[in-house]
């Protein structure tokens, strides 16, 4: 393994299969401290079980199994504790899904399940992450409302929150905006583009002009393989593999 | 185009089949309870409730029998409950998907296909003969929680099938252990149907009267339960035993007994539905 002093996560030929089905193929990837890798590719290239198998929510899938290694600052995260691990690589789902509890409590919920009891620390806590993810003023006067009831956009950013709450270091966004309207979707993004200064984000997304928006980096994936992966601005004046071309130009996928 | 069947015709004959399809399952219930209430309402009363019979059962209440009843009922209830629901979040949340799963879940579904004089006589066999309970409310409570544990396990995996699976999963993905996922996620959403499933499990052992036949049921007991290991009287056996093995015994008294019976029965279930609406209404999503 060879990492240098600014990679965050070093992925070491990694093969992923599902039921004996191979959906990623020999994966060598690093993701730096502090980027936002975006992942592009078309459905069932196997974006979305890398991201899983990245906080090991794979794990949870019987049929899941793996060769290779994921490094996390030179530890290797299949040697880690899964919940340690995913305390410090977060995770966005497509679909925002709020617990059915009040908006306090979502971003409570793990805080306090982890061992922060302290009532007070809680409310900073709590104040702290809506601010972050953008959503504190327009929940602040109705934190105890249930988080079920508010809007697609809303309930994405209370789940950014939620996660900025137990203070990772990685957060994997997955298709986080597929379900949003423009507008919130550019608040996801002026989030991301903001938390990129605290935490290193890898995200995964359906939509080209999204990644080149906010990409730091640009890995394209085809058929469980990572064709290419370079700067945001390389890949889409000058990518180097004519399928990356076809997909961003929109002439496949 | 010629047809010689009238569509509106069919319909009409459909439409009257079904709705005496549905007549006919709700006239026998209803001619149930209207002979019940008819004859046995003059024998209500609150001593009736609240004193022990007398003159061989021909006369006075019925009262050791209604304290009987709740004993052996909240015992079962007590053992069943906590274990049934514990299996049932092991076999949802936990057990993987293997040949040992497979026979364990079918061999619950198989459970509770038993008649339930088989669970009295097998409850008579071990806990009364073998582990010596003798015939007493402890052991027709077990007898009974061993036959309702299936249907609990069958309810209470339903209630936390129906937690949807995302909970979980954007549980588990803040750092969140499976077991705490449980507790504070799945359980407490779970709970509205683990609750109904469990009162209306109450109302239906309430009225069984096999199982506790050989395990816990007496001719006559002169005085209340002191302790579990106590014969009881049991207003299903007491039932029985008015009707058909006193002589001279008054109509009245009987359909009373069937009557407070029923109204124990149907209670409990007055409670479940109005449970599930109340749940249903303040759930979250």
């Amino acid at each position: 393994m060879v990492t240098k002093e600014n990679d965050k996560i070093t992925v070491e030929n990694l093969n992923c299969f599902y039921s004996g089905k191979q959906v990623l193929k020999n994966l060598n990837l690093t993701v730096e401290k502090n980027e936002i890798l975006s992942i592009i590719g078309p459905s069932n290239s196997g974006k979305t079980s890398f991201l899983r198998t990245l906080n090991r929510m794979n794990d949870m899938n019987v049929n899941f199994s793996r060769e290779g290694n994921i490094y996390l600052d030179k530890e290797n995260i299949f040697d880690m504790n899964p919940e340690k691990l995913r305390t410090r690589v977060g995770m966005l789902f497509a679909m925002p899904i709020p617990l059915p509890m009040s908006i306090y409590d979502n971003i409570a919920y793990a805080p306090r399940v982890l061992g922060l009891k302290n009532r007070k620390n809680m409310d900073e806590v709590v104040e702290q992450s809506l601010k972050d993810a953008y959503l504190w003023d327009e929940v602040k006067d109705r934190l105890n409302a249930s988080a079920i009831k508010m809007s697609g956009g809303q309930q994405q950013r209370l789940c950014i929150a939620r996660i900025l709450a137990i203070e990772p270091e990685v957060i994997l966004f997955d298709e986080p905006c597929s379900g949003l309207d423009p507008i919130s979707t550019a608040k996801v993004e002026e989030a991301m583009l903001k938390l990129k200064q605290k935490y290193t984000i890898v995200l995964v997304t359906n939509n080209v002009k999204q990644a080149s928006r906010v990409g730091t980096r640009t890995a394209f994936f085809l058929m469980g393989e990572l064709v290419e992966v370079d700067t945001t601005k390389k890949i889409f004046v000058s990518p180097q593999n004519k399928k990356t071309e076809d997909y961003i130009t929109g002439r496949f996928g | 185009m010629n047809f010689n069947l009238n569509p509106n015709l069919s319909q009409k004959i459909a439409y009257t089949f079904l709705a005496m399809a549905t007549i006919i399952v709700i006239v026998p219930v209803l001619t149930v309870i209207f002979i019940i209430v008819k004859n046995g309402w003059s024998a209500l009363s609150w001593e009736f409730l609240t004193t022990m019979p007398t003159d061989g059962m021909r006369a006075g209440g019925i009262l050791p029998a209604i304290i009987g009843t709740l004993a052996i009922v909240s015992c079962a209830i007590c053992i069943t409950l906590p274990i049934g629901v514990c299996a049932a979040i092991y076999l949802n949340e936990y057990a993987k998907d293997n040949l040992l799963t497979r026979i364990i879940k079918l061999a619950i579904v198989n459970l509770a296909g038993v008649p339930s004089v088989v669970y009295g006589l097998f409850g008579l066999g071990v806990f009364v003969m073998l582990l010596d309970f003798g015939v007493s409310i402890i052991a027709g409570a077990l007898t009974l929680s061993i036959m309702e544990l299936p249907v609990i396990i069958t309810t209470a995996r339903g209630a936390l099938n129906s937690v949807p699976y995302q909970f979980r999963e954007a549980s588990w993905s803040l750092g969140v252990s499976k077991w705490q996922t449980i507790r504070r996620v799945v359980l407490p959403n779970a709970l509205p149907g683990i609750m109904t499933g469990a009162i209306l499990s109450i109302s239906r052992i309430s009225g069984e009267t096999a199982p506790i036949l050989f395990t816990a049921a007496a001719f006559y007991v002169p005085h209340l339960p002191q302790s579990p290991f106590d014969q009881v009287m049991a207003l299903p056996y007491h039932l029985y035993i008015i009707s058909t093995q006193i002589p001279n015994m008054p109509k009245n008294i009987i359909f009373g007994t069937a009557l407070v019976l029923l109204l124990m029965v149907l209670s409990m279930s007055l409670i479940a539905i109005i449970a599930r609406i109340y749940f249903r209404k303040i759930r979250k999503w």
